[in-house]
């Protein structure tokens, strides 16, 4: 009890040299985490405390939603349960159509002899309803590495791209949400093939395109998917859809926001996309191609002959 | 002795449900409001238990927040260090202030925390908030009393109790 006989404007029992220390000490701890990302490992070495932690903080949320569900009219459930009846039968009904697409496409590539097309491979994942930051677009997930989880993984909910894995600790994962102020996605828009860039705004509900050149094709209501670019997102997966065009400040660029596709504020569920995506850049060289050996002539090891048979 | 172990307890539980409640989610709309729980928590314990936290406390308590619910290693740290300092340097004040009094220097301590989280935040190159940023000062002030008082009562009645 040093500080209790202090008079009332004495200075506290704290000196400024110490203040000093800490602070150079966190400044210090800031910039080396910065560079080396110290905070993941000692996370993941802590995750024994830190994953219940997180069930534990949710446990409220998910109980308040139980309760919800559980006191929910009869009524209110029968509905949802028919318009989802509903959906499903739409859903099916485009997949029929769909199927018989997939196997023409399937033909053609092997005509073709396209590149091989991933079949989508997807992991169930649900939401550990955990605020990290409210000015940081995180969600935190239920599995981990146990699950066979990896860091850059993309992660989408039925109606489109949700973000991509940045963390992950033994069971639990953490994403970052495509409307991440520090996230960007290559995008295509559907209707032109225009290829940009969409970057997180900070709001949940918008993305911005800050880069479109001025005569470019561009329209509210037009769709944006994954391009496939970068290598991280496949392509072909909704992203958003284009709210407003105008001009950015310098008049060189239009600007676009755009409207998340994916209910980014309202999944419970989320599926993770396993496969990596298509390979970029060009395609692996094919085997040595040519006409049929009857027809190229002399022995193949003879140099002029094997020239006149590749030369075109 | 029981007392003091209670005591212990009571000082130990008060962190860690700061910590679960800096986690815990708001509704969407509700998010940028949530108080800076484990700042309240850390003044709380600073103005009346000082010879048990220190800088150095403050600085560990920090690194947990940041293990916690942190992007990077050190920034909560400083944030409760300088909360701390602030804090103990004028504590012989703070403790006797009225209520209101204290929860508009609350309110000052909590802003000036936002400053300096903005400045760490700056510092990484991360975006300008939005201004939603600001209102948690706000709500945290509005906590304090509650906060202030929960805990008062609480040793009061273990005091009591003895």
């Amino acid at each position: 009890m040093r500080t209790d006989n202090a008079t009332l404007f004495a200075e506290g029992s704290v000196s400024t040299l110490r203040l000093i220390v800490y602070l150079a000490f966190s400044v210090a701890l800031m910039v080396l985490d910065h560079r080396g990302h110290y905070l993941e490992v000692l996370r993941r070495t802590a995750s024994a405390l830190v994953e219940p932690a997180y069930r534990l903080a949710a446990f409220p949320a998910d109980v308040a939603r139980a309760t919800r569900t559980a006191v929910a009219t009869q009524d209110r459930l029968a509905g949802e349960n028919r318009e989802l009846r509903e959906q499903l039968l739409l859903a099916q009904a485009r997949l029929n159509r769909l199927d018989t697409l997939v196997a023409q496409n399937a033909r053609l590539k092997g005509l073709l002899d396209a590149q091989k097309n991933l079949g989508l491979s997807v992991q169930f994942a649900r939401l550990v309803d955990v605020d990290l930051d409210p000015f940081r677009h995180r969600i935190v997930l239920d599995v981990g590495t146990n699950q066979g989880i990896a860091i850059g993984q993309p992660v989408i909910d039925a109606h489109g791209v949700m973000g991509q894995i940045i963390e992950v600790l033994p069971n639990t994962a953490v994403a970052m949400l495509i409307t991440d102020p520090t996230h960007a996605i290559p995008v295509v828009i559907e209707r032109t093939g225009l290829r940009t860039i969409a970057y997180g705004s900070g709001a949940i509900d918008r993305l911005e395109l800050p880069n479109i050149p001025i005569s470019a094709d561009v329209k509210p209501g037009d769709k944006l998917l994954t391009s496939g670019l970068g290598g991280r997102f496949p392509a072909g997966f909704p992203v958003g859809e284009i709210g407003s065009v105008s001009n950015d400040k310098s008049g060189m660029f239009a600007a676009a926001t755009a409207r998340p596709s994916a209910a980014l504020d309202r999944s419970g569920e989320v599926l993770l996309l396993r496969d990596q995506p298509q390979p970029y850049g060009p395609p692996a060289l094919q085997g040595e191609m040519g006409p049929p050996a009857e027809l190229a002539g002399p022995a193949p090891d003879a140099p002029p002959a094997a020239a006149a048979a590749t030369s075109p | 002795m029981n007392r003091a172990r209670v005591q212990g307890w009571l000082f130990a539980g008060s962190f860690a449900l700061a910590l679960l409640l800096q986690l815990m989610p708001l509704p969407l709309a509700l998010a940028p409001l949530k108080p800076y729980w484990i700042g309240l928590v850390l003044i709380y314990w600073a103005i009346e238990m000082p010879e048990r936290v220190g800088l150095g406390f403050a600085f560990l308590f920090g690194m947990a927040g940041d293990v916690m619910t942190g992007e990077l290693l050190g920034e909560q740290a400083l944030r409760l260090v300088v909360l701390a300092f602030i804090v103990l340097r004028f504590r012989a004040r703070l403790r006797f202030f009225p209520m209101g009094q204290q929860t508009l220097a609350v309110l000052a301590l909590l802003l000036n925390d936002r400053i300096v989280m903005l400045m760490v935040r700056g510092f990484s190159g991360e975006a300008m908030p939005p201004a939603t940023f600001w209102l948690a000062p706000l709500t945290g002030m509005l906590a304090w009393p509650f906060v202030y008082l929960l805990f008062d009562d609480l040793r009061a009645r273990l005091r009591a109790s003895e």
